[in-house]
C-alpha cells in the first residue's frame, strides 16, 4: 500500500454531495408540502351497513338502514353540536334542502340539550337524526371525523364522501354527485 | 384591514368553542374485559390500530373520544368471540391499510424488506477493496518481519 488515496473518477467525488442534496431536497419538500391528514373512506361503492339509531331529538325520527334505501339519492351528514365546522356548513345544508335534497343526520356523541340548542341556532335541515353515542355508524361507514357528508343512492349504496364542511362553492359539486347517484 | 381585524377576532372567539363532546366515554373505552386472556387479545390488537384523530398514536394510547369508541368496538367484538384479525380486516375494509400499524406482505412493502439486504451487499461491494488491501498489508508486514 502506497498510502495515497486510490484514483477515483471525477464524477464519483460529487456523489456524497449529490446524496446530501437529494436528502436535503426531500426534507424541504416534506416540510413545505401541505399536510393531508384526511382519511378517505374505503367504503365508497359499498352498501350501508345495517344500523338502527334511536332519535337524537324529539321532533325528528331516528335513522335506520332501511330508510336510506328509499329509491331516491340522499345525503347522510355526520355531524355534532360540539363541532365548529358543522355550524359553518349549516347554511349550505339548508340551501341543499331548499333545492329538494333529503338530508339525514347522524349526531356523534351528542347530548340532546346541546343538539337542540345547536339546531335552534343554526337551523335544522334534517329529515331524520340518529343518535350515535358510540360512533358505531361512523366506524361502520369509514368516516373519521365531523363533519363528513356521504351521498347515498336509492339502493342504500355509498356513492361519494365529502370530508370537512360543505362550503358554498361545494354545493354544485354535491348536487352533481346526487344526480350521478340517480343512475 | 378591517376584515383582518374581524377575522382575528373571530378566531379568538372560536377558540374556546373548539371543544370536545360532553358525553361520558363508551362503556368499554377504559374498562378492561373481565377475562384476562380476552383482554390480552384486545390489547394486542388495539396497540396496532391507528387512532384516526391523533394519527401517530394507536387507539390504545389515545384519549380521543373516537379512539375510545374504537376500543369499545374492539373489546365488544373480542368478548363476542371474534378473532383480532377479523376485526382488523373489518376496519381495513372501511379505512384502508392506513388504519393498521401491522406490516403486511404486499408488493408495496417489498422494497422496504429488501433495503437492508441491498445496503449490506452494497457495503460489502464498496469495502471489499479496503479489506483486500488491509489483508495484503498484513502479509507484507509479516513477510518483512521474517
Amino acid at each position: 500500500m502506497t498510502g495515497e488515496a486510490p484514483k477515483r473518477s471525477g464524477l464519483a467525488i460529487w456523489l456524497p454531495l449529490a446524496v446530501f442534496g437529494a436528502f436535503f431536497a426531500l426534507v424541504i419538500w416534506g416540510l413545505y408540502r401541505p399536510a393531508d391528514r384526511d382519511v378517505a373512506s374505503a367504503f365508497i361503492g359499498k352498501p350501508l351497513p345495517q344500523f338502527n339509531l334511536p332519535a337524537a331529538t324529539e321532533d325528528r325520527p331516528g335513522l335506520s338502514t332501511a330508510e336510506m334505501k328509499a329509491g331516491k339519492p340522499r345525503l347522510l351528514n355526520v355531524f355534532a353540536s360540539w363541532c365548529v365546522p358543522c355550524a359553518v356548513e349549516a347554511p349550505q345544508l339548508e340551501a341543499l334542502r331548499q333545492q329538494g335534497v333529503d338530508i339525514d343526520g347522524v349526531a356523534i356523541r351528542d347530548r340532546s340539550e346541546d343538539l337542540n340548542r345547536f339546531l335552534a341556532t343554526y337551523g335544522n335541515p334534517f329529515t331524520r337524526i340518529g343518535k350515535d353515542d358510540l360512533s358505531e355508524v361512523q366506524l361502520g361507514i369509514g368516516s373519521s371525523g365531523v363533519p363528513e357528508t356521504f351521498v347515498i343512492d336509492g339502493k342504500g349504496v355509498i356513492r361519494h364522501q365529502h370530508i370537512g364542511e360543505i362550503r358554498p362553492e361545494d354545493v354544485p359539486m354535491i348536487l352533481e354527485k346526487l344526480k350521478e347517484a340517480q343512475s | 384591514m378591517k376584515r383582518l381585524i374581524i377575522a382575528i377576532l373571530t378566531l379568538l372567539l372560536a377558540t374556546p368553542l373548539a371543544a370536545q363532546d360532553q358525553m361520558p366515554p363508551a362503556p368499554l373505552a377504559y374498562k378492561q374485559l373481565d377475562d384476562p386472556a380476552l383482554e390480552a387479545k384486545a390489547q394486542g390488537l388495539m396497540e396496532t390500530l391507528r387512532c384516526l384523530k391523533c394519527q401517530s398514536q394507536s387507539i390504545a394510547d389515545s384519549d380521543a373520544p373516537m379512539a375510545g369508541d374504537m376500543r369499545h368496538q374492539v373489546r365488544t367484538r373480542i368478548a363476542a368471540g371474534e378473532e383480532p384479525e377479523a376485526i382488523r380486516t373489518w376496519l381495513v375494509e372501511r379505512y384502508g391499510d392506513y388504519v393498521s400499524y401491522a406490516p403486511q406482505n404486499k408488493p408495496i412493502m417489498w422494497p422496504l424488506f429488501a433495503a437492508p439486504l441491498v445496503i449490506l451487499l452494497l457495503a460489502v461491494f464498496l469495502l471489499r477493496g479496503r479489506f483486500r488491501s488491509a489483508g495484503k498489508k498484513e502479509t507484507d508486514n509479516k513477510v518483512a518481519g521474517e
